[in-house]
């Protein structure tokens, strides 16, 4: 029994340290007034629910509600698309296969940081590549201010971030590919089906667990991402790249106001939560039950 | 029909290195231009390749990031031996013993997994600031953690609970304890999960940015992703530095993958099912 409790105290500890306390901290916070003297003075009166009202009026709150819906669904819905196709394409034989597959891992194992630094450098308006290449073979007219047009902002950071996600997709799909009998393949050939048939009722249904494994975990993932975003754009410009999340920073870190950052981090949590409960939900019955649930 | 056949995936491999040459484009680009002379970056059409390379680019960043590579191993190092070290009795635990409440608490991992990164660093400020750590590689350590004992747990006792029982329980007949069931019994046997998770860890505090921006109020223990945050911001013009120290920063992840691809492959893997 002490065995037990010894083995499991300091797991426990830690999680209500470094977890339990600061969600704790984040929600009381978002009740008070928090500056940064709050920090030295000890005090931050009770405003109840002044930071949400706040928060909700404020005309960013549009904004970056739909900045996120939109980067967050456009990312997973190619991310997921190109990933899969990639997939698809390494399940075929030939040389070089798991070298290749290995080598597209890269941009997923980089510090976040350095690939967004690298697509900065790529949209760079004057002397980036993108805008050299297309104006030297005459598709555009004049240099796109791909980071600094409050339209062309948004779809950038998007690419940026779908590029960095294809790898683990793919890596996840190929995975789910691997676990499909190839006697089912066999047997559809047989049967006449064409290549799209067989991804059509064959990959396709059976693929459908783990698919929903990797939509949410990139859309839990995609809620968070901060860093491409932060060293792209910084939420700009006019806040046209402004997440919750990049939203939740300025008003914590550059405003100073600590509860309304808190504020925003809790709609947040609320917004991660309900698709966690989705996501939990999904694989208890995809692991119950693997595959019974495609077809349609 | 054989030679049909061979064409045809000397054809499917020549496809192949199109896809992963385009995809992996950006990353030419960086050591490119991270071997170009600063005013090399400024020409139109771009120089596409590192002919009459310098390294310039290198040298500024060896220069002006050093201190903040050196700062980015120590708290990555740190975040490993802390994240094993709570770990792997967590996981030895989860793993064997039949507790109550072992449900909610693999259940409270998954979840806490969830949590986006800017509330954690909004709540660990005022938790540093408190304790005075702002600034510190404690601060660091202490926050990257948190993003790497959730999954190293889960990870681990995934692997354990597939260790036979038996094993354990032959040395428990002679005597030995749990502690040193789980020292030479498990361990041993569970290096690569061991290595997956350290390996993670690793990667996770290398490359964490939000916990490296927020938790420091000065440049003393700055790791390296804030450097070059910081690097772009003051020097525009010299993307060969900024490069070279992009390319600098992602040695470690180049070098895991080239000798440690198994483990990495069973890292994404189990993040993504973590079982």
């Amino acid at each position: 029994m002490l065995a037990r409790v010894g083995f499991l105290a300091p797991i426990v500890c830690y999680l209500a340290v470094f977890f339990g306390y600061p969600l704790a901290a984040n929600f009381t916070m978002a009740l008070r007034e928090y500056s940064a003297a709050s920090f030295y003075t000890g005090e931050a009166p009770f405003v109840g629910l002044a930071n949400y009202a706040a928060v909700l009026s404020d005309p960013v709150f549009g904004t970056a509600m739909a900045n996120t819906a939109v980067f967050t669904a456009a990312s997973l819905a190619f991310q997921f698309g190109i990933g899969l196709a990639l997939a698809v394409f390494f399940q075929r034989h030939f040389p070089l296969n798991g070298v290749l597959r290995s080598l597209l891992l890269i941009p997923w194992l980089l510090p976040l940081v350095v690939s967004g630094t690298v697509w900065r450098w790529i949209f760079d308006q004057e002397y980036g590549v993108l805008n050299q290449t297309l104006l030297g073979l005459g598709v555009i007219d004049s240099a796109v201010p791909w980071l600094s047009s409050t339209a062309m902002a948004l779809p950038s950071v998007t690419v940026a971030n779908i590029w960095v996600g294809i790898p683990f997709n793919m890596v996840i799909l190929y995975g789910g590919l691997q676990g499909i009998p190839t006697q089912l393949y066999e047997a559809a050939a047989l049967d006449g089906a064409g290549p799209w048939q067989r991804f059509r009722h064959v990959t396709w249904p059976l693929l459908r667990p783990v698919s929903a494994v990797v939509l949410m975990l990139g859309l839990v993932y995609t809620l968070k991402v901060f860093d491409v975003i932060m060293v792209l754009t910084q939420g700009g410009p006019a806040n046209a790249t402004q997440t919750l999340t990049t939203w939740s920073y300025s008003l914590s870190f550059g405003e100073l106001d600590f509860g309304l950052g808190a504020a925003v981090g809790n709609l947040l949590i609320l917004i991660a939560l309900v698709f966690a409960v989705f996501y939990l939900r999904g694989l208890r019955t995809s692991g119950a039950a693997p595959g019974t649930k495609g077809g349609r | 029909m054989a030679v049909h056949r061979r064409v045809r995936t000397a054809f499917t491999t020549v496809a192949a290195l199109v896809i992963v040459g385009g995809l992996l484009f950006p990353l030419y680009w960086m050591v490119n231009a991270s071997f170009q002379p600063a005013t090399g970056l400024l020409e139109t059409p771009p120089r596409w390749f590192p002919v009459g390379g310098t390294l310039d680019g290198y040298r500024q960043a060896v220069e002006s990031q050093g201190r903040p590579l050196l700062n980015s191993m120590i708290v990555a190092a740190g975040t490993v031996a802390l994240t094993l070290a709570l770990s792997v009795p967590a996981a030895y635990a989860l793993s064997r013993f039949r507790v109550r409440g072992a449900g909610v608490l693999l259940f409270a991992l998954l979840l806490v997994q969830m949590v986006p990164g800017i509330v954690m660093a909004n709540s660990l400020y005022a938790v540093m600031n408190q304790t005075g750590l702002l600034s510190t590689y404690a601060a660091l350590i202490l926050a990257d953690s948190t993003v790497a004992v959730p999954f190293a747990v889960l990870i681990l006792r995934a692997f354990m609970a597939t260790i036979p029982a038996e094993l354990g329980e032959a040395a428990m007949v002679d005597g030995a304890g749990h502690g040193r069931v789980l020292w030479s019994v498990v361990l041993p046997v569970s290096r690569n999960a061991m290595i997956t998770a350290a390996l993670f860890a690793f990667l996770f505090a290398w490359a964490d940015f939000l916990f490296a921006v927020t938790l420091n109020a000065d440049d003393s223990v700055m790791p390296v992703t804030v450097g070059i945050y910081r690097f772009i911001g003051a020097h525009t013009a010299d993307w060969n530095g900024v490069m070279a120290t992009g390319v600098i920063a992602s040695v470690p992840a180049a070098v895991l993958l080239v000798v440690a691809q198994r483990y990495v492959a069973a890292g994404v893997t189990g993040g993504a099912l973590k079982d």
